[in-house]
């Protein structure tokens, strides 16, 4: 006869099972269509470039891998630090960064205040902040063109109020891919954010008031407590795509101001050095990676304390 | 029960789909994006009752990869002149002889023996133009048929310049301006290139596609640009004007060919055939406004293509265009590594 | 009488909110206006008129890249979201065992990755598939866009299954609720708003691709944004934004239906 402790034991192997089971699915699909693949990749960064883009198959070299980190001058062999590489690097991050940071200030306020609307009102201001998005993001990027290129609304309005006299260059500057990336991933920041904000119990908030905390207080030590899985959530989904982002640096950029995205595609394309793009992608992977430990690793230790 | 309906009406919708993908009749075209018109896709499907799908890519290397890896389903491509030979080079292309096919009498002499398909044995022209300069009149009145607009601008244009993000077009334009001979491996001229090209990038604006509506809207004052957008920018901005560029500039050829494996050769055989009848090539240009090379076709063009100033290269500039060829893969590395640097 | 003190504001919020919203809709409006314009250009108004309303309404290549489009998009949302909520119910609410962190990182493996290196890499995978198996019809968009668009979609279930109160569902299985039934009536419910922004973030995601798609796509399989990848290099009319003003309408329809099923559940 089976001891208590054995039917737990039992009980906590069947549900470990039952979750692997449960979780199969969606490990099988990723496993196909996005890491599998991704050993291809890491392969490819070891070959030999072919001479028309691709690589000579099973002939390895480390000229990717070398040509992350180095360059050899074209006349006179000199080998240097592929500086241009570090500031591509440099930029891709700062503006990651930043278009973090302006979609959460834009974002949680958004967020909190549709969580704070009557129950059957709040599906409808989430559903506006929806909606722009559903047109895909290139005609967002065109549309964020006009409002900032040099005749357009911003500047338009700025002339007419008399803040400026003649139009400010956006276009084509890192602000234009700012402003673009900041648009177009917002809805990737409220989202989330409103998952989790949806569901604040508000007599914890009250609770707060009846010790005399002020606004500021209850905001800083009772709501953003309450929604840090939302804010970690949030902010993943923007920093990593406007880290790897192709379409919006295009556009708004105009093609002299490169971010990582096109770095890479670069290499596949026109550049014809796959090995170098693998290599770099790579490189973007891993730097993504350390980036998320690190911040995962910080958001969970500081704050309250909750699931 | 919603989701189950919405799962039923997509694993039907998915069938449909699936169910359609292996008719009787059918031709793939993969080609440039807005490329291909669809009056002379719809006149071709009426007479000969195929059924034409066109599938769009935005840069040569893109087809290349794509096709090379294999699994494509595409009978046709359209690549530029200076990737035909790679195409041959790595099989990608049938041997379809072009030439002698009933509609080949129709094809203008000048684009018959071209080195990148001799005697045409792969490919059929489609449209031609070339890269020069194009100028908003309204802010510079000097001399707009040298490359020094966008190489040595002039002040009123600096900052207000966007040259095509194209490599073979860019270092093509670069050499001449510095005196060399396309192909050149001397390394005291191509020195002298990278460094002008790096020296005036910062007065460029940008490096992108898409110019007519930027000239419409005066967000470009000058661009290295292809013809045909140039006579379209000035449909929408009457200032604007094309040069061509006595220093040298080049011309470019997008040729149609079958691919070999191609599973619908037959139709594609009688579509290169067909699009040799200089009404059907007429058709094509009229659509994405650059000229063909097909005899005859000009009395089915659009009236305002027929004189525009654009597609009619001028008696005196004639001797300064040029096509090119494909230069060795050492050459082609290295001016590929220019690129990079300035594109950095 | 005092003014009521509400313990839901924060000040200054209601105004960014507000901020936010109208700077969504601003270059959604240009964009609307600039679909009737009756000139060429995108960017200088000519006069009003229907024009490109009608040459999109002709355009086959459009309305069978649109449709291919939303279907692409519902099909892996719905897939994505399904089998996303599935692996969140598996990841949270549990004491950590063997595998849970590498689920985690599986599960959010395709965020990690820039666009163009998964294309790429499925471009070289896919097409050998192709060869072998002479089979180049959709499921390959359909596999691409269903994998990408699972993190979209766990991430928000996740963060909203992870604070969920727990004492409802053991108070269902108390009252000896079976799991289904207990999940069915109590966890369910709670998830819903969760699984409707994963769904949503997912369509949308799926909407937006670009690079993928074009890499992974054969012969007749255009989506809107890789046909509009296809017009950008040469001239942009402002069909693209009769086209786009389509599919906000389709779009806004489309969710007050939905809105209006949702509503009548008790």
């Amino acid at each position: 006869m089976a001891t208590p402790r054995e039917i737990a034991v039992a009980a906590e192997q069947r549900d470990i099972r039952n979750r692997w089971l449960l979780s199969s699915p969606a490990l099988i699909i990723i496993f196909l269509a996005a890491i599998g693949p991704l050993f291809v990749v890491l392969l490819y960064s070891f070959m030999l470039k072919g001479d028309y883009g691709d690589v000579k198959p099973w002939q390895f070299s480390s000229d990717g891998w070398f040509g992350v980190f180095l360059q050899r001058d074209i006349f006179d062999d000199t080998l240097t630090i592929a500086d241009a590489h570090i500031s591509i690097f440099w930029r891709s991050v700062k503006l990651s960064l930043v278009t973090t940071l302006v979609t959460l200030f834009l974002g949680f306020p958004t967020a909190y205040f549709i969580a704070t609307r009557p129950p059957q009102r709040r599906d409808i201001w989430l559903f506006l902040v929806t909606i722009p998005f559903w047109t895909n993001i290139l005609i967002r990027t065109f549309a964020m063109q006009e409002v900032i290129r040099n005749e357009g609304i911003v500047n338009s309005v700025m002339i007419w109020i008399g803040l400026i006299s003649a139009p400010v260059q956006i276009m084509f500057t890192d602000w234009a891919i700012l402003f673009g990336m900041a648009y177009v991933y917002l809805p990737l920041m409220v989202l989330p954010l409103y998952a989790s904000m949806e569901k604040i119990d508000f007599r914890l908030v009250e609770a707060g008031y009846d010790l005399y905390a002020t606004r500021l207080q209850v905001l800083w030590r009772i709501i953003i407590p309450l929604v840090k899985p939302g804010i970690i959530a949030g902010s993943i989904l923007v920093f990593i795509p406007s880290l790897g982002a192709y379409v919006t640096p295009r556009v708004l950029g105009g093609g002299k101001n490169m971010m990582l995205g096109n770095l890479i595609e670069l290499q596949f394309g026109q550049g014809r050095n796959w090995p170098l793009g693998a290599a770099l992608s790579i490189t973007l992977m891993i730097i993504v990676t350390f980036a998320l430990l690190v911040y995962v690793r910080n958001a969970s230790k500081s704050g309250g304390s909750h699931g | 029960m919603k989701w189950k309906l919405t799962a039923a009406l997509a694993g039907a919708a998915f069938f449909a789909a699936a169910g359609t993908a292996h008719a009787e009749g059918e031709l793939n075209i993969y080609n440039w994006g807005n490329y291909t018109s669809p009056e002379m896709i719809k006149k071709f499907e009426e007479a000969y009752k195929v059924k034409v799908t066109i599938t769009d890519y935005d840069s040569n290397d893109t087809a290349l990869a794509k096709v090379r890896a294999g699994g494509h389903g595409f009978d046709i491509v359209v690549p530029s002149a200076s990737f035909v030979q790679i195409w041959v080079k790595e099989g990608l292309l049938l041997e379809s002889r072009p030439d002698q096919m009933e509609n080949f009498k129709n094809v203008d002499e000048r684009w018959v023996n071209l080195d990148w398909d001799p005697g045409r044995h792969y490919s059929v022209p489609w449209l031609w133009g070339l890269m020069g300069t194009v100028v908003d009149t309204s802010i510079y009145k000097g001399d707009i048929n040298t490359s020094a607009i966008w190489l040595d601008p002039p002040p009123e244009l600096v900052g207000k310049i966007n040259v095509a993000p194209e490599m073979t077009d860019v270092m093509y334009s670069a050499i001449r301006y510095m005196g060399g001979k396309w192909c050149t491996d001397d390394k005291e001229v191509l020195k002298k290139v990278r460094d002008k090209l790096i020296e005036a990038k910062p007065k460029w604006i940008a490096m992108d596609y898409g110019t007519i509506e930027k000239f419409a809207s005066r967000d470009y004052a000058a661009a290295f640009y292809w013809n045909g957008a140039a006579m379209r920018s000035r449909e929408q901005n009457k200032d604007v004007r094309f040069g061509y560029p006595k220093e040298g500039f080049a011309y470019f050829m997008d040729s149609a060919a079958i691919l070999k494996d191609a599973k619908n050769p037959d139709n594609a055989k009688l579509f290169l055939n067909f699009i040799m009848d200089p009404e059907n090539a007429a058709m094509i240009s009229n659509f994405a406004k650059y000229a063909n090379g097909i005899k005859g076709s000009q009395p089915f063009m659009d009236p305002a293509m027929k004189d525009a100033p654009e597609l009619n290269v001028p008696a005196e500039f004639q001797a300064a265009g040029e096509f090119l060829t494909t230069c060795s893969p050492e050459v082609t590395d290295i001016y590929a590594k220019i690129w990079q640097q300035l594109l950095k | 009488m005092a003014r009521t003190f509400s313990v839901r504001t924060q000040p200054g919020f209601t105004f960014i909110a507000m901020f936010c919203f109208f700077l969504l809709y601003l270059p959604i409006v240009t964009l609307v206006v600039y679909a009737f314009n009756s000139g060429q250009s995108v960017a200088i108004w000519e006069g009003f008129s229907f024009r490109w309303f009608e040459s999109a309404w002709h355009n086959r290549a459009v309305q069978e890249a649109s449709l291919r489009s939303i279907f692409l998009a519902a099909f892996a949302a719905t897939l994505s979201t399904l089998v996303a909520t599935m692996a969140a119910l598996a990841t949270t609410r549990t004491a950590p065992y063997p595998g849970l962190t590498f689920k985690y990182a599986f599960i959010n493996q395709p965020l990690m990755v820039p666009e163009i290196v998964t294309a790429v890499a499925l471009l070289i995978v896919f097409s050998r598939i192709k060869v072998w198996t002479g089979y180049s019809g959709i499921a390959y968009l359909l596999a691409a866009h269903t994998a990408f668009c699972i993190p979209f979609a766990y991430l928000p279930i996740r963060a909203r299954l992870e604070n969920m109160d727990l004492t409802l569902e053991r108070a269902a299985a108390d009252l000896y609720a079976t799991p289904w039934n207990a999940f069915k009536r109590v966890t369910l419910p709670l998830l819903w708003p969760g699984i409707i922004a994963g769904f949503m973030l997912a369509f949308v995601i799926s909407l937006d691709d670009v690079v993928i798609t074009e890499f992974v796509k054969s012969g007749g399989q255009e989506t809107l944004p890789t046909y509009m990848l296809g017009q950008l290099r040469r001239v942009v009319t402002p069909e693209i934004n009769a086209i786009a003003t389509v599919f906000l309408l389709i779009s806004v329809a489309f969710v007050t239906t939905f809105f209006i099923i949702n509503r009548r559940k008790p």
